[in-house]
């Protein structure tokens, strides 16, 4: 186990990443007024210097400006998606274990029927319906990703249910929407706020696959995914940096976001939360 | 009256814990129900609050069949019947301050603007400061919550109150309080009693009468 010191190093830079990748992608586009679109065919292919510290790609396009635009891109089809697949997997969950019955044996069924499909091949196939964009990307992440909190929220509250607490409630008067809002929904939210902060990274690797595959974004478009499938050609003739900076732009704040929720997880065992005020 | 009859009751249909108990209590009448640990006394103790549904067996409360249990069970019977659980613990949701742990079934009932009122009334007869009500479980000892489960069970003025081995945990001077407590409230109200224990000192000198549980089987229970 940790010692304290490391705890504290981790949370840092885990926070500090975190803070100038949010900060990049939200002040960089509106301050900078730049067009990331903006074709030079006179610079391109040019390797990380001053003027362009990530070079530029094979239109001559600067790359940290493209990137800084892909990671916001990424980010917010990962956000929502986490964000979305959550609220649905809490809900499913919930109602599965506090229902129970029937109704949690369709439910959980659903989710078995969900998980027998690879996700990718899944997320493929929902891309496949729509016209390319954002949209479709983040609706395609967030239905294959939601059972791992579904399972997650379900057991949670099957652990619950039989508290004595619950019996004190029911005894109380308390309505079953009582029982779930006020005592068995508090205690699962940290669970399944875990699990959002976990699925971001995931669900931004998602988008970068779907991307790369070219069945993601639409091709102009800047997202982390897109730069290095058009930069993959490059690569072969020696140019690295077209993939080495998006490559990453991916790897570094998945460490940093599964850094935090691993502080976080921390936090949430009582018994580590001790040791940790000590 | 609270009239159990012929209850078999368990978690296993195949292997309940145990057949055909019966027990009636008169209105008002406290009743010690004595057995050894395991025994299924708390399980029937569940069934009375209409927490567990049984098996078999039909279960009369105050002239009303109970046909339905847990959620199931319509809320003025539900909450007729006040209990307070051996495990301070667990039986308390660790989010909610003490006060918020006696005030939540009139919350839960609809009666929310009582609450502050009908918390400091309950408060100082079950023995808890103001002080101590700002607090959450984990920041009072079993005692101190097992206080205030009392006074939860309480809250909405049951006409029965079913403690199942409610002073198991605590030392002496939390139990004479916690007994003073319930017997305060039932001199006040006419409420009636079923305290479950294997403690039979305790039993024999709090109810009126004490019951064991084999005799509880076998139908020993008549006057």
């Amino acid at each position: 186990m940790a010692d304290p010191r490391t705890h504290r190093l981790r949370l840092w830079t885990s926070a500090v990443t975190v803070g100038a990748v949010l900060l990049a992608v939200l002040l960089v586009p509106p301050l900078a007024q730049l067009d990331e679109q903006a074709v030079d065919l006179s610079a391109k292919l040019l390797p990380p210097s001053w003027d362009h510290p990530f070079g530029t790609d094979d239109l001559g396009r600067d790359l940290l400006l493209r990137c800084v635009y892909g990671l916001r891109i990424s980010l917010l089809v990962g956000l929502v998606a986490a964000l979305v697949a959550t609220v649905i997997g809490t809900a499913v969950g919930a109602a599965a274990g506090a229902l129970g019955g029937r109704l949690d044996r369709g439910l959980m069924r659903l989710v078995d029927a969900f998980s027998s499909v690879p996700h990718l091949l899944l997320g493929i196939f929902v891309v496949a319906l729509f016209r390319p964009g954002v949209w479709p990307v983040i609706v395609s992440v967030a239905v294959t990703h939601w059972l791992s909190t579904a399972r997650i929220v379900r057991s949670e509250v099957l652990s619950l249910r039989s508290r004595p607490y619950v019996d004190a409630a029911i005894s109380g008067g308390a309505s079953r929407r009582r029982v779930a809002v006020r005592h068995l929904l508090p205690a699962v939210l940290p669970q399944a706020g875990l699990a959002a902060v976990l699925m971001v990274p995931h669900a931004m690797w998602h988008e970068s696959a779907l991307s790369f595959l070219g069945l993601g974004l639409p091709s102009h478009q800047a997202s982390l995914g897109n730069l290095v499938q058009t930069a993959r050609s490059s690569l072969l003739a020696g140019d690295w940096w077209p993939t080495l900076f998006p490559g990453l732009l991916l790897i570094v704040p998945t460490l940093a976001i599964a850094g935090l929720a691993g502080v976080w997880r921390d936090r949430l065992n009582p018994r580590r939360r001790s040791e940790l005020m000590l | 009256m609270l009239e159990l009859n012929g209850i078999t009751a368990g978690y296993d249909r195949r292997a309940p814990v145990f057949r055909g108990a019966r027990l009636t209590l008169a209105p008002g009448e406290s009743v010690g129900l004595l057995g050894p640990s395991g025994c299924g006394k708390s399980t029937l103790a569940r069934v009375a609050a209409l927490l567990h549904r049984p098996d078999a067996g039909r279960y009369v409360l105050d002239g009303t069949e109970i046909r339905a249990w847990r959620h199931r069970a319509p809320r003025e019977l539900r909450t007729a019947v006040g209990v307070v659980f051996q495990q301070p613990r667990t039986a308390a949701d660790p989010r909610l301050t003490l006060a918020d742990l006696i005030a939540e079934p009139l919350r839960a009932t609809g009666r929310g603007a009582e609450a502050a009122a009908r918390v400091a009334d309950l408060a100082p007869t079950v023995g808890l400061t103001p002080e101590l009500l700002s607090r959450r479980p984990h920041a009072v000892s079993d005692g101190q919550l097992q206080r205030a489960c009392l006074a939860r069970a309480l809250s909405l003025r049951p006409r029965w109150l079913i403690c199942d081995e409610m002073t198991a945990m605590l030392d002496a001077s939390t139990t004479a309080a916690l007994v003073a407590a319930v017997e305060t409230y039932r001199a006040g109200t006419g409420a009636g009693l079923l305290a479950v224990g294997h403690d039979r000192v305790l039993l024999e000198r709090w109810c009126d009468r004490t019951v064991e549980w084999k005799d509880c089987l076998t139908g020993g229970d008549e006057r």
